[in-house]
């Protein structure tokens, strides 16, 4: 296989390893609160703002072979780590909820599952943001 | 594998996995078992119809929530069409703004014997003083009397703390059992899993 070719191939792997997390991202918080009942807090919903087009944004990328993907998903990536990380350093009580806008309705620092003793689901959606942004980093270096 | 095949196989894959995912969800057993049964049933709560009935319905209310509201005849008539077969255990779930004090009002009138004639005619005027953004729970007042309650009487005993204590006790279970939403109705600790006067019905058939 030629040099240009195997970077290529690199390139979509790591865009299709995008893609699939945004996707599995967005249809698990999906399960959460349309089968599940759990509804999202405001966090949440600031964090899916930028989560669902991804999945999107990654599927027509992968699909017409586009490498400048990077530009029009970054700003999203980098949206919704603030968000998440924002959203986690509430529920670890870094930061006092009293400053969040979270005062009415679901509560950000409710607790609605915690797999292992510390998988919750700001930490799925802060630690799938970070996936992301790596890859994308990667992608970014290889494609150029 | 063609790349785009190997993307719509995926994309394919994980809609299978949510739709199917949700299907096994829907359709698992969700009765509240162990340590959580106690937080169901509390000795404190109301009891409509024959207390040793075979069929128990709790159900977790707010009385300034419409759809309590709008299923408060609905399960009355199941209880009248099965009776000695049915009791419904009433508790609380004041998630709305000052519903606390209006569930406190219930209670209190409880002590004059006259609980479901306080909570029809709260339900009967809901509209009034639980109006959406500018909830009056001060108009409450006016009504009670309607139904014979004593006022003056009714404002003392709101301030007992068996009673604080009972709501806090009611509020302390919905977070245990997961209520999130009212009404949320548990047929002999089978919780409502899709929601709907129908599926209510076909619940408390299949526990008859």
């Amino acid at each position: 296989m030629s040099q240009p070719q195997k970077s290529s191939n690199l390139v979509w792997i790591t865009l299709f390893l995008c893609w699939l997390t945004a996707m599995i991202a967005t249809l698990g918080s999906l399960f959460f609160s349309e089968v599940m009942l759990f509804p999202p807090c405001v966090m949440c919903w600031y964090q899916r703002i930028c989560m669902y087009p991804l999945a999107v944004i990654f599927l027509v990328a992968l699909l017409s072979n586009d490498k400048n993907v990077f530009k029009y998903a970054m700003p999203l990536v980098l949206l919704g780590l603030f968000f998440a990380s924002y959203h986690n350093l509430l529920y670890y009580g870094i930061l006092p909820e009293a400053v969040a806008p979270c005062s009415q309705g679901v509560s950000c620092t409710s607790d609605y599952i915690n797999w292992f003793g510390f998988m919750t689901i700001q930490l799925l959606s802060l630690v799938s943001f970070v996936i992301v942004f790596i890859l994308l980093l990667f992608l970014k270096r290889k494609a150029s | 594998m063609k790349k785009q095949t190997l993307v719509i196989a995926s994309l394919f894959t994980l809609v299978l996995l949510f739709v199917g995912g949700s299907y096994f969800y829907k359709n698992a057993d969700h009765s509240i078992v162990g340590e959580k049964t106690s937080a169901l049933m509390r000795p404190h709560a109301y009891v409509i119809g024959n207390p040793n009935a075979k069929t128990t319905i709790v159900e977790f209310f707010d009385p300034a929530c419409e759809t309590c509201k709008s299923f408060y005849p609905f399960v009355k008539n199941i209880l009248k069409q099965n009776p000695d077969k049915i009791k419904l255990v009433l508790r609380y779930a004041p998630f709305h703004t000052d519903s606390y004090y209006v569930v406190a009002m219930i209670e209190a009138a409880r002590l004059q014997g006259k609980y479901l004639e306080a909570l029809e005619v709260i339900y009967k005027y809901q509209d009034k003083w639980a109006s959406h953004g500018t909830p009056n729970i001060a108009l409450i007042w006016g009504f009670l009397p309607e139904v014979g309650i004593d006022i003056e009487k009714l404002r003392d005993d709101m301030k007992k703390p068996e009673i604080d204590a009972l709501i806090k006790q009611d509020i302390a279970d919905t977070k245990t059992l997961g209520v999130k939403a009212t009404p949320e109705f548990f047929v002999n600790g089978k919780p409502l899993v899709k929601f709907g006067f129908k599926e209510l019905q076909a619940l408390i058939e299949s526990e008859l």
